[in-house]
This record gives C-alpha cells, sequence and structure tokens, in this order.
C-alpha cells in the first residue's frame, strides 16, 4: 500500500505539488491524469525516490521511503519505473532486460528462464539478440517493461508510457498492463494526460491539477461526477453552464443562464452559484415541428457550427447558451441540418450534473 | 624533385625491410605513447565521472579550464616536468630525466585535460531517460558509475583514440624530456625531426608513413568498434 500524504514540492519559486494525498492500495491500477505540467512525473519520481518532496511524506508498507537514507537502494529495488521515453541501452534486447537483475546479483541461469518468460509476455520471443536500439519505439517500451517486470516489483510506476507511441503500439502496452495486473497482481501507477486512457486502465484515478488531487474516485465517478468545473471541463465534458438556481421543486432545481433556464437534479439550494454539466452525447437533437417530448429541458436554437468529429458530427447550437451536440453524419443528412438551421435540444433533468461554482 | 622519389623508394626499402633501428623506434613509441594514454584513461575516466556526477562550486569554471588546456603546447607540458624532475627539481630524485619513463608522464600530463573533458562529454551524451532508468533500476554508486560507462564506451573510446593520436604525434615534449637519444628514447616525431635536419629524408619518409599507418589503423578500428 502506498500512503502519499501532505506531499509537496516546488521547483525553485514554482510549486508544482501543493498539498497531494492518496491511497494506493495493493493490487490496484490507479491511474494519475492531469494536464501537462501538473506534476504527474515529479509524484511518480517521489515515490521512486528519484525526487525529494519538500514536505509531507510517502510511505510504502509501512515505510517513510524518504527517511530511510540508508536504505535507498533497498527501497529503489521494491519498485520499478517505465518512463516516458522508451529507454534502451546500447546492448541486445538479452542484456537490455537483464540489467536490473545483474544489479541484484541474480545467477544467470535464473536471469535466462526469467528473460525467456518476459519476453513471452511482451511478445518479443526470440529477439533476444537484437540490438534493442533497432526496435521500433512501442516494442523498446515493452522491453523497458520487461525489464522492469523480471526484478518483481512490489510496485510498477508508469510515467506517461505510451506518450510517444502510436495509437497500435499503445494498445499493445495498454493490454500488457491489463494483463500483468490481471495475471500477476501486480500493483500499477501510470500517469497519462490522456484520460480516456485512464478510463480504459485503472481501478481508481487521481486527477491532479493546480498541485492538489482535485478528485479521486472510480473512472466513472471522475467521468460521470465530476467533483468541479476543472475537472469536469479536463474530463472533456464541453457544455458546462454557469448560473444560478432560481427554483427548486421536488428535487429538481432550475438554473437560470444567459436568459435560459436549465432544470437539473440536485440537491442544492436556491440561490445556488452552479456550473451544469451536460455530455454531448446526453442531447438529442429535433427538427422543430412540433413532435412531442418528454425530456424535462427543451431548448430552441441555431446551429452555428458543424465540425467532423471522427465518425460523428459535433454541432453547435447557440440557444443563448451555445451547445455542443454529437450526431451521425447520416443523421445530420437526413435530417437536413446545416450551419444557419433552426433545431430545437433536448435532454433530461437526470443527465445534467451540477457543482458548485466556487469562483462565481 | 629527384631526392622525393629517391627518399620514397628509400623509405619503402626501410619498412619492408623491417629496418631495426625503425623497428625499434616504432615499438618505443607505440610502448610510451600507449603506456600514456592508459595512465591518462585510468586518471581521466573517474576524475571525468567525477565532475559530471557531482554538484559542487566552481563546476563550470573548472569544465572551462579543462576545456582551455585541450590545446596546451606541447613544449610548455616538457617544460614544466623538465623543471620538475630535472637534477634541482621537486622530483629531481627520481632520475627519470631522459627516459622514456619521463616521456610518459609528460604525455599523460599532455592528455589528460583533453581526455578528461571529452569523458564529461561523452557521459553527458548518455540519455537522461538511461539514467533515470539506472538510477530507477536499484543501482549503488559503482553499478551506476560502471553502467553510464558502459552506455557511453564508443564516445570514451573515441576520447582515448584522441587521446592517443594527440600522444603519438606531439614531437615538443618528447624531445624536451627525453632528449632524442639513439636506443633509449627516440620516437617517430623527434626521429623525424632529427633526420630532417640532417637530410636523412629516407629515413623520415619511411617514419612519416608509418606514422601514418599507425593513425589510420588506429581510426579504423575506432569506426569498425563504433559500427557494431
Amino acid at each position: 500500500m502506498i500512503e502519499i500524504e501532505h506531499v509537496s514540492k516546488s521547483f525553485g519559486k514554482k510549486s508544482v505539488l501543493k498539498d497531494v494525498n492518496t491511497t494506493i492500495q495493493d493490487g490496484e491500477i490507479f491511474a494519475i491524469i492531469g494536464p501537462s505540467g501538473s506534476g504527474k512525473s515529479t509524484l511518480l519520481r517521489m515515490i521512486n525516490l528519484l525526487e525529494t518532496p519538500d514536505g509531507g511524506r510517502i510511505v510504502v508498507d509501512g515505510t517513510d521511503i524518504h527517511a530511510e537514507r540508508r536504505r535507498t537502494t533497498e527501497i529503489r529495488r521494491m519498485m520499478a519505473m517505465v518512463f516516458q521515453k522508451p529507454a534502451a541501452f546500447n546492448e541486445n534486447v538479452y542484456d537490455n532486460i537483464a540489467i536490473g537483475l545483474r544489479m541484484r546479483h541474480v545467477p544467470e541461469t535464473e536471469i535466462k528462464k526469467k528473460i525467456a518468460d518476459a519476453l513471452e509476455v511482451i511478445g518479443l520471443s526470440g529477439y533476444e539478440k537484437q540490438r534493442a536500439k533497432t526496435l521500433s519505439g512501442g516494442e523498446m517500451q515493452r522491453v523497458a517493461l520487461a525489464r522492469a517486470l523480471v526484478t518483481d516489483p512490489a510496485v510498477l510506476l508508469m510515467d506517461e508510457p505510451t506518450a510517444n507511441l502510436d495509437p497500435v503500439a499503445t494498445e499493445a502496452i495498454e493490454e500488457l498492463v491489463l494483463r500483468i495486473n490481471r495475471e500477476f497482481g501486480q500493483t500499477v501507477v501510470i500517469s497519462t494526460h490522456d484520460m480516456l486512457q485512464g478510463q480504459r486502465l485503472a481501478h481508481r484515478i487521481g486527477v491532479l491539477m493546480d498541485g492538489v488531487f482535485s478528485q479521486v474516485g472510480t473512472p466513472r465517478e471522475v467521468f460521470a461526477l465530476p467533483k468541479n468545473k476543472d475537472v469536469a471541463r479536463f474530463v472533456g465534458i464541453e457544455n458546462i453552464v454557469s448560473g444560478g438556481i432560481v427554483r427548486t421543486s421536488e428535487g429538481v432545481a432550475e438554473i437560470e443562464s444567459g436568459g435560459a433556464i436549465i432544470r437539473a437534479v440536485t440537491p442544492l439550494a436556491v440561490g445556488t452559484n452552479v456550473c451544469a454539466c451536460i455530455k454531448p452525447e446526453d442531447i438529442t437533437l429535433h427538427l422543430v415541428d412540433g413532435s412531442q417530448i418528454s425530456a424535462r429541458n427543451v431548448l430552441d436554437g441555431k446551429v452555428a457550427r458543424m465540425t467532423a468529429f471522427g465518425p460523428l458530427t459535433r454541432l453547435v447550437v447557440e440557444c443563448g447558451i451555445p451547445f455542443s451536440v454529437l450526431i451521425t453524419w447520416k443523421s445530420a443528412e437526413e435530417m437536413g441540418i446545416a450551419e444557419g438551421s433552426q433545431v430545437r435540444i433536448s435532454f433530461k433533468a437526470s443527465a445534467v450534473h451540477v457543482v458548485e461554482d466556487n469562483e462565481a | 624533385m629527384g631526392y622525393i622519389i629517391d627518399g620514397l623508394m628509400e623509405a619503402i626499402h626501410l619498412i619492408v625491410s623491417l629496418d631495426p633501428d625503425v623497428m625499434e623506434i616504432t615499438v618505443l613509441s607505440l610502448v610510451v605513447s600507449l603506456t600514456a594514454t592508459c595512465t591518462a584513461t585510468a586518471i581521466a575516466l573517474p576524475t571525468g565521472a567525477a565532475v559530471k556526477f557531482t554538484d559542487f562550486r566552481g563546476k563550470k569554471v573548472l569544465i572551462n579550464l579543462i576545456q582551455t588546456l585541450y590545446s596546451l603546447p606541447t613544449v610548455i607540458v616538457g617544460l614544466l616536468v623538465f623543471l620538475l624532475i630535472t637534477r634541482h627539481g621537486p622530483l629531481g630524485f627520481s632520475g627519470i630525466l631522459f627516459t622514456p619513463q619521463a616521456m610518459i608522464l609528460a604525455q599523460t600530463i599532455l592528455i589528460l585535460p583533453i581526455m578528461i573533458g571529452l569523458t564529461i562529454s561523452a557521459l553527458s551524451g548518455v540519455d537522461e531517460t538511461i539514467t533515470d532508468t539506472i538510477v530507477s533500476l536499484g543501482a549503488t554508486r559503482l553499478q551506476f558509475l560502471t553502467s553510464i560507462v558502459r552506455e557511453a564506451r564508443f564516445a570514451i573510446f573515441a576520447a582515448v583514440v584522441v587521446g592517443f593520436g594527440r600522444a603519438i604525434s606531439e614531437v615538443g615534449a618528447a624531445i624536451l624530456i627525453g632528449g632524442n637519444i639513439a636506443h633509449r628514447t627516440r620516437v617517430l616525431t623527434t626521429a623525424i625531426s632529427l633526420n630532417t635536419s640532417q637530410w636523412e629524408i629516407g629515413t623520415s619518409i619511411a617514419l612519416g608513413i608509418i606514422l601514418l599507418v599507425i593513425a589510420l589503423v588506429v581510426n579504423t578500428g575506432v569506426t569498425l568498434f563504433q559500427q557494431r
């Protein structure tokens, strides 16, 4: 178990981590997500004793790791880290993976067996004699992962391991991480700025913003119920409407913003300044043709912009407040929608996630 | 022009017939410069690593000074070592003036700055992720240094070769400290200098060719090593 307690770190005058707190359980995949420069790497490097915190402490299985200066090497050997840039030593694949084991004076026969097993896991059996520098970025990163794994670490730390890789190589690494966690119960702490990767891999996610964990929770909690406006924005909720609660009735609040009223399920009281978060995929688009709509929120507006978004089309519908809406190309075509079209949008009161807006 | 052709013919004859004097000079040159290079390597590697991986005040100034000494004139080194080991000098008791040992000492001092400097550059050239990985894997201090030197071995080897090249091609220190004594301290460069002044063109050319061949062999060796 890793306990991170009130950890802070500054570089010169720049305070990167202010008060970081969380607990990482054995056998879980914990993803640290956050924007670039939010201190994700610094936190991982502190767990691996590559950096020292200015304040607070990190306790791994009961040991305050930064307090035990004489045991630095021993503590480091409890963990292993894979870095963002694939590290390939000027050696063949076998020697690349063996380096950590040789530092631990593991007998060569055992090293041979461990490497054969590891190469099979990473799908590079038969590559022993190939020079590591001639591998692709994804293969190098798999070798780096094998190098870390053969040392049987209690904790595997991964610092944005797929940031430099193409989607296929990224998928291979993600599958490996899931597999080693599932099959060997390996605790993994992974940092990423790709929130979808966090969602795909992690049992729990910590959103690191402005030097603190703004939210720690399951991917579902973080993505569906972000704690505040910044987290909501970071996890990709495009429609974040600021306003005030003007009326409540049976648990449904009316939020007034820019002349429009949004109905949402929330226990917050009248007069509270809030942000209403609505995911584009929860919004339905209609033609203005008088057909019945059962949703509590129905707004009329004009299509201000249409852009391609993978297999979908993203529309910005101006209803006094701009709303981002996703529909398929085919639907847009069938409905004859173009920029300037008059449309109606609807969404359920329960689809609106309301958070208090402390900045207002 | 005839004297050049005559000289060349004589040089080829001297080399092909493995002329004992020419061979003796060549062997002594190699022994002196290789020993100096090995000694300098043994000093430059730990010193370069210490400078690179230790933080201390004046580090930049020291590195700047080391780089300035790359172009240390050979006669200055010769003079310095001469003053040290001359009979009345602080190391005069050693009695090594005009011996190959003294030449080794002078060449070691001459090539140390460039070898330390190039060692620092070689170690600096190792990717930061590699350095982090070595530390992260739980290396002890010694394991860290051996791993990083191993990783930088091609660049370090190039530094050693540059040092050897400077040692074997210098003439100023060798002549001042060795005295160019036949069968004792005469090396390729000092012999070329003397033979040319005595119009022994054939011998000079032969020795020159040998010096170039040594450079060629060393460089080819380096290229092959780096291409591995």
